[in-house]
């Protein structure tokens, strides 16, 4: 994370010196915004592209999944007994491990990627729905907590003084939090309040948003301070003052200043804090306190598959897998994202 | 510098109290009465109030956090119990389990050594591991190397403890059969000998040092080409310093500064448990007993487990922040 903050670029600055390298080639001097040339390095980068191909099919796949789902026909909450032929799919004897398939996990030509031990449930049609579960949970996460960061960061960074005082503090204070344990044991704890609250049962609507508010309550300090750093340099800048001399009003400022200035350290945060939600929603369903049973969760397979590794290992595998493949996606394409806004970086 | 450790000890105070107060309010203000969770399913009128006297939850939520700050505070402990059944709570006093009646910090003390071995182990590995792999990165930049490095410092960001925990058990324990399967017996280094030991954390150490390992990788090869970049390299080396020096002495002191900041940060994290490392391996740590419990809605063990690591994690800040000023010469404590 080292976005040189007196190097940030304001959009309506030009760059110079880039223009100057391109009379070269180019006919006319033309400026352009850091957006411009960050998006032509990114156009340039394969692992860029192909790490966004992979996200948009992720995506996809989330926003589709009933009609994903109806392809193989078996929907996810579905117990399966018997297999198209009317033979038995779960050994019942033992245990109710899945018969056949690869490594005995009970893969075939319906069920794509074997079935669950004991309740024979589609493993393809939970994975599928699992991407909803682990997109929207960290997706919710992360824009509450750029939110929060970026204006509690700005306020504290643009008005300085006592609010600054308190506001520095508080972020010292939830960056001292041992932040994985307390948001374990405060999910439940907020979700029984949100029970109260929204008269709702504790169902898994529920623990999605519980989920996300967890997130972003305990995500948003460390980006803060970052906001604040940079808003506290960029108040001071040339273009500001100008602004404020022309007798524009913190609001102007704030918003139409300091606000677009921010915005590529913003984006490069928000890609790179996507993955780390989406491996905290894992682990917190892993662990019993996130979503819970029968809606699909990666997190909450892993947990289930674990007990079946030595019988059957795939089960572990490719709610595994989903998990990292995503979150190598979001982290290459938020590296990549983050060279691509560096104004350090060589410009081509 | 006395007098800064001593102003930061105070900062550190007033930082626990406000996680205490913050804590103690969100856990006890539950509208899950605790009452109900103790006893259960025969529980009528005159049960919950019989245990509300009990355990002082008929006081006002304030008076309450002033016994249990009481608890933590006073060289005596505190009392628990309803009158006449009194019976002392021994310093430091987090309470008492609501599941099984046992002193939390006893708890506490009975899983706090696993977790000591597990974080300092892995911490040892990633150190090792990621100031290697950065400083040989930086040295030959551009190199296969140095690509291999990035490359393998991405893969290990991206790959999810959960994930990468249970590959290893996979094929070390259930596959290869190299390693027995984990027994909570082995992991007292002095009853079973250093082989058990070893065998018993040496996949938890490396599941739990991967991530952090890939993270001191990339943050060791930026700093170090940094440093490599600064003038007074230049100086050293147009002094005529065999570039060894130049390398260890000059470059990599300097390179590793804010890595030595991150380094404490990260263990004093980890002492409050690692919780998913915890799980997967069945480590009976500090994390496994939160996650338990969390799971069984023992609040005074949360508050206890959760105090602890603060303390830990405020602590380690104060010990980084002093460290930081002896190593660097141009910093300087105000």
């Amino acid at each position: 994370m080292t976005l040189g903050v007196s190097e940030t670029q304001s959009p309506d600055e030009g760059l110079p010196a880039d223009a100057l390298a391109q009379t070269a080639e180019a006919k006319e001097i033309e400026g352009r915004s850091l957006g411009q040339i960050a998006w032509a390095r990114l156009r340039r980068d394969k692992v860029a592209i192909i790490s966004a191909v992979v996200i948009l099919l992720i995506i996809a796949v989330a926003m589709f999944a009933p009609l994903i789902v109806k392809l193989n026909g078996f929907p996810p909450d579905q117990f399966n007994k018997l297999d198209a032929n009317g033979n038995p799919l779960l050994n019942t004897r033992d245990g109710g491990i899945p018969i056949g398939g690869l490594w005995g996990s009970g893969t075939s030509s319906e069920h794509w990627l074997g079935v669950e031990p004991q309740n024979g449930r589609d493993i393809f049609s939970r994975l599928v729905y699992g991407t909803r579960v682990s997109l929207l949970v960290a997706l919710g996460g992360t824009i509450i907590a750029v939110v929060l960061g970026t204006v509690i960061g700005m306020v504290s960074g643009y008005f300085g003084g006592w609010i600054d005082t308190l506001l520095s503090r508080l972020m010292d204070i939830m960056l001292s939090f041992p932040a994985l344990l307390f948001v374990m044991a405060l999910t439940p704890v907020v979700a029984s309040r949100a029970q109260d609250l929204f008269g709702m049962p504790d169902n898994n609507t529920l623990r999605m948003g519980v989920l996300m508010f967890v997130l972003g309550f305990f995500g948003w300090a460390y980006l803060a301070r970052i906001v604040r750093g940079q808003t506290l340099s960029l108040r001071e800048r040339e273009f500001v003052e100008a602004a404020r001399s022309l007798g524009a009003g913190s609001n102007y400022v704030i918003f139409r200043q300091v606000l677009p200035n921010l915005l590529p350290t913003l984006l490069v945060y928000t890609t790179l804090l996507l993955p780390t939600n989406i491996t905290a929603e894992a682990a917190l369903s892993f662990l019993g306190v996130g979503i819970k049973e029968p809606t699909a969760s990666w997190g909450r397979m892993i947990a289930d598959a674990s007990a079946w590794i030595e019988s059957n290992p795939l089960y572990l595998f490719f709610p595994g897998m989903a998990l990292f493949i995503t979150v190598l996606a979001f982290n290459l394409l938020g590296d990549s994202v983050r060279d691509a806004l560096d104004p350090r970086a060589g410009r081509s | 510098m006395g007098r800064y450790i001593i102003r930061r000890l105070i900062q550190a105070v007033f930082v626990l109290i406000v996680i205490s107060a913050i804590t103690f309010f969100l856990f006890w203000a539950t509208p899950a009465n605790p009452a109900l969770l103790i006893c259960g399913k025969n529980c009528n009128a005159e049960t919950v109030a019989q245990v509300n006297a009990t355990y002082g939850f008929d006081k006002p939520l304030i008076v309450q956090y002033g016994q249990y700050m009481q608890g933590l505070v006073s060289p005596g402990g505190r009392m628990i119990g309803s009158e006449g059944n009194e019976r002392n709570c021994p310093w430091p006093c987090f309470g008492e389990s609501y599941q099984n009646g046992i002193p939390v910090w006893n708890s506490i003390k009975d899983a706090f050594p696993s977790t000591l071995w597990l974080a300092l182990g892995a911490a040892i590995l990633w150190l090792v591991a990621g100031v290697l792999l950065g400083l040989i990165a930086a040295l030959r930049k551009g190199k296969f190397i140095d690509k291999f490095s990035v490359g393998l410092a991405l893969f290990g960001v991206s790959f999810p403890t959960i994930v990468f925990g249970y590959l290893l058990l996979f094929l070390f324990i259930v596959k290869l059969e190299w390693i027995p399967f984990p027994d909570t017996a082995n992991a007292a280094l002095f009853s079973v000998g250093p082989v058990k030991w070893a065998q018993f954390y040496i996949l938890p150490w490396m599941t739990l040092a991967l991530v952090y390992a890939a993270l001191y990788t990339r943050l060791t090869r930026a700093n170090m080409i940094d440093t490599m970049n600064e003038d007074y390299i230049r100086t050293a080396r147009a002094k005529g310093l065999d570039e060894r020096t130049v390398v260890f002495k000059h470059g990599l002191r300097s390179a590793l500064t804010p890595i030595v900041t991150i380094f404490g940060l990260d263990v004093g994290g980890l002492l409050g448990g690692a919780v998913i490392t915890e799980q997967i391996f069945s480590i009976t740590g500090l994390g496994k007993f939160s996650i338990d419990s969390v799971l069984s809605n023992d609040l005074p063990a949360i508050m206890g487990v959760v105090l602890f690591a603060a303390i830990f994690v405020v602590v380690a800040n104060i010990i980084v922040d002093v460290l930081y000023a002896v190593i660097d010469p141009r910093v300087r404590l105000a």
